[in-house]
């Protein structure tokens, strides 16, 4: 019964998690209209930023098989900040060439930043010990928990830390997509030479929003890599990293942050789902082929969404101010 | 430094292929095409199938020719593993993207569908091959000693020469017949061409046709060049994307020209860097495009 609990925790992390990268993922798409298909390069970012910023530099024996470029020895928020403010200047040095661009430069430069990030931590084994990664990364307050509970309990601590983030970035985004700002962002999406002409200065509101963005990817990079407590640059493709995340906004609806985090729950759930439910049907000469069924039925889910049902199962609502 | 700019050359040749296609769709049917990697990878494995299964199956065995590592029935193979891959892209203009159209989605959202399609692709193409390497032929790969310190295959100048005939056909298809033209029209102006009464929807088929066969022609030659596996094309995307922008988007020979100084630029750089680095080069090349003369070298002044 522990176990299942247990699992159920480790599952409602993970869905959570993936609920921030698809609420961080409204606010570009849904918002703005800004097509980010580089999610796994902020996602990466956050991660590696949060790792080396808490973890001590390696010593003794360790520090011959470890090797990464600086170890900081800082608490898990010092971390958590370090990986949103990382990952917030990498959008904001992507943005400049791409922004004021027809929209689609902006989703292939996505692309090749995030396939660029996970080659130079492939490739340079001095910056965060190459394709093995980092392992035994910190998690906040583990030794102290795990004195006084069973070390089962710590999923359960750390599902609650992870709620409190994705609530608090709910509801500042909420707030900030009601204010004036959120509504120059969604006439931006409707079309950029009406707020223009408003003078509102478009490619600064679309670099506003590109760096939020990813300031909250690279926060969920960060609780990622606590959860997981390894990571290597294997972990951040762009199939786990993007597609699954798009796959979750579109589904739950683009557009609404409600709809996002049901997504992130929802596309999760089949997501594990079908892994345990492939393992049973697939005869094991074909379980290698396995994890490629479900990437399958992923694929076709999303097509089938985008001709059904485009606005997704919780669509935009309409909004207007307040003060009407 | 000569043998990398040779290779060069040869990989520039095999973007160009794709690149090709690749602008057309932009021009003509008006979105990023992020499946068309995966769709090289789909006619390189469509060519596996045929050399190593069904052929051998029949009783036909390939004999590599002369100095060369793999025969007749590879070179065959191109015939129909390019036409049904251009059969395969219709399909997905069919059940997918031609359906999106007539829900008058925006543009970009073509483009998220895909990349739906690029990861059914590729799921499918792990599922049937599996991720293992795979090679056309187990003959010998030999090589010519060449002067400057040019070590060439005679594999690559068959790649070379085949490249060079697909691109200089298509071009001779766009530039010299009424339906190249009035593909080169679409492209220019969309709306411009439906009033002069040319078919539009029967020209985005033909785009389709000619990308996919295309793509698969540059995937077979990645192929014989080097192996096959099922991220070939997904590796290759961003060179393709730099190409097409480097050219201009819808130029096709802008596409022409953008691929050979990406394949070039790509070689050249592992004399300095590592060889995975090289979808970093073509990114940071087209940043530096995008930089200083977004619409292209031979763009206009339209952006």
């Amino acid at each position: 019964m522990t176990g299942m609990l247990t699992f159920l925790a480790g599952f409602a992390v993970t869905a959570c998690i993936y609920a921030i990268f698809a609420l961080a993922l409204n606010v570009h798409w849904g918002y703005t209209g800004l097509f980010n298909i580089g999610i796994a390069g902020f996602f990466a970012v956050g991660a590696y930023t949060s790792a080396l910023v808490t973890s001590p530099v390696p010593t003794g024996v360790q520090a011959q098989y470890v090797k990464q470029v600086i170890g900081l020895n800082q608490p898990f928020l010092v971390g958590v900040i370090a990986a949103g403010l990382m990952s917030g200047f990498i959008a904001f040095i992507i943005g400049f060439p791409t922004l004021r661009l027809r929209e689609d430069y902006l989703a292939i430069s996505t692309i090749g930043i995030s396939e660029t990030i996970r080659l130079i931590f492939n490739n340079e084994r001095w910056l965060a010990n190459g394709p093995q990664g980092l392992v035994g990364i910190r998690q906040p307050l583990r030794e102290t928990l795990v004195a006084y509970f069973p070390p089962n309990f710590y999923n359960f601590f750390y599902l609650g830390l992870v709620l409190i983030f994705l609530i608090f970035i709910f509801v500042m985004l909420e707030r900030g997509i009601r204010s004036p700002w959120g509504r120059v962002l969604r006439a931006i999406r409707e079309d950029e030479v009406v707020p223009e002409t408003m003078g509102k200065d478009v490619f600064w509101f679309k670099m506003q929003s590109l760096v939020l963005g990813a300031v909250i990817m690279g926060i969920g990079g960060a609780l990622y890599a606590h959860f997981a407590r390894a990571i290597q640059p294997g972990v951040f493709t762009p199939l786990f990293g993007t597609f699954l995340v798009w796959v979750m906004l579109i589904l739950g609806g683009s557009g609404n942050n409600k709809g996002a985090v049901l997504g992130g729950f929802i596309v999760w759930g089949i997501w594990s789902g079908t892994a345990f439910f492939i393992r049973q049907v697939v005869p094991v000469e074909f379980s290698a082929q396995a994890p490629f069924i479900r990437l399958l039925i992923i694929g076709i889910l999303l097509i089938v969404i985008l001709l059904v049902r485009p606005q997704g199962l919780w669509g935009e609502e309409k909004e207007v101010s307040r003060l009407v | 430094m000569a043998n990398l700019i040779v290779s060069g050359i040869i990989l520039g040749s095999i973007i160009t292929l794709g690149a090709v296609g690749l602008t057309l769709l932009y021009g003509i049917v008006n979105f990023a095409n992020f499946a068309h990697g995966d769709m090289m990878t789909l006619g390189a494995y469509i060519a596996l199938f045929l050399t190593a299964s069904l052929f051998p199956a029949l009783g036909i065995v390939d004999t590599p020719i002369g100095p060369l590592s793999f025969g007749w029935v590879t070179l065959i193979s191109f015939i129909p593993a390019m036409i049904i891959t251009g059969g395969v892209a219709i399909l997905a203009d069919r059940l997918v993207y031609r359906r999106l159209r007539n829900l008058r989605v925006r543009a970009i959202m073509l483009g998220i569908a895909s990349l739906a399609v690029a990861f059914v692709m590729r799921s499918i193409i792990f599922i049937v091959w599996g991720s293992d390497f795979h090679f056309y032929s187990q003959g010998l790969r030999n090589s010519w000693k060449l002067p400057l310190g040019i070590n060439l295959r005679p594999d690559q100048l068959v790649i070379l020469v085949l490249a060079w005939a697909m691109v200089i056909a298509l071009y001779a298809f766009l530039q010299g017949t009424k339906t190249g033209k009035a593909l080169r029209a679409m492209a220019d102006n969309r709306d411009l061409a439906r009033v002069s009464g040319i078919a539009t929807e029967r020209m985005i088929t033909l785009t389709w046709f000619i990308g996919g066969a295309m793509a698969a022609a540059a995937g077979i030659l990645i192929g014989i060049d080097s192996q096959l596996r099922p991220e070939m094309g997904w590796i290759l995307l961003l060179p393709l994307f730099a190409a097409v922008i480097l050219g201009g988007i819808g130029n096709a020979y802008g596409a022409l020209v953008g691929g050979l100084i990406l394949g070039v630029a790509q070689q050249v750089s592992t004399a300095f860097l590592l060889p995975s680095y090289k979808p970093a080069v073509a990114f940071i090349i087209m940043i530096l495009v995008l930089l200083v003369r977004p619409q292209g070298i031979f763009g206009g002044g339209k952006s």
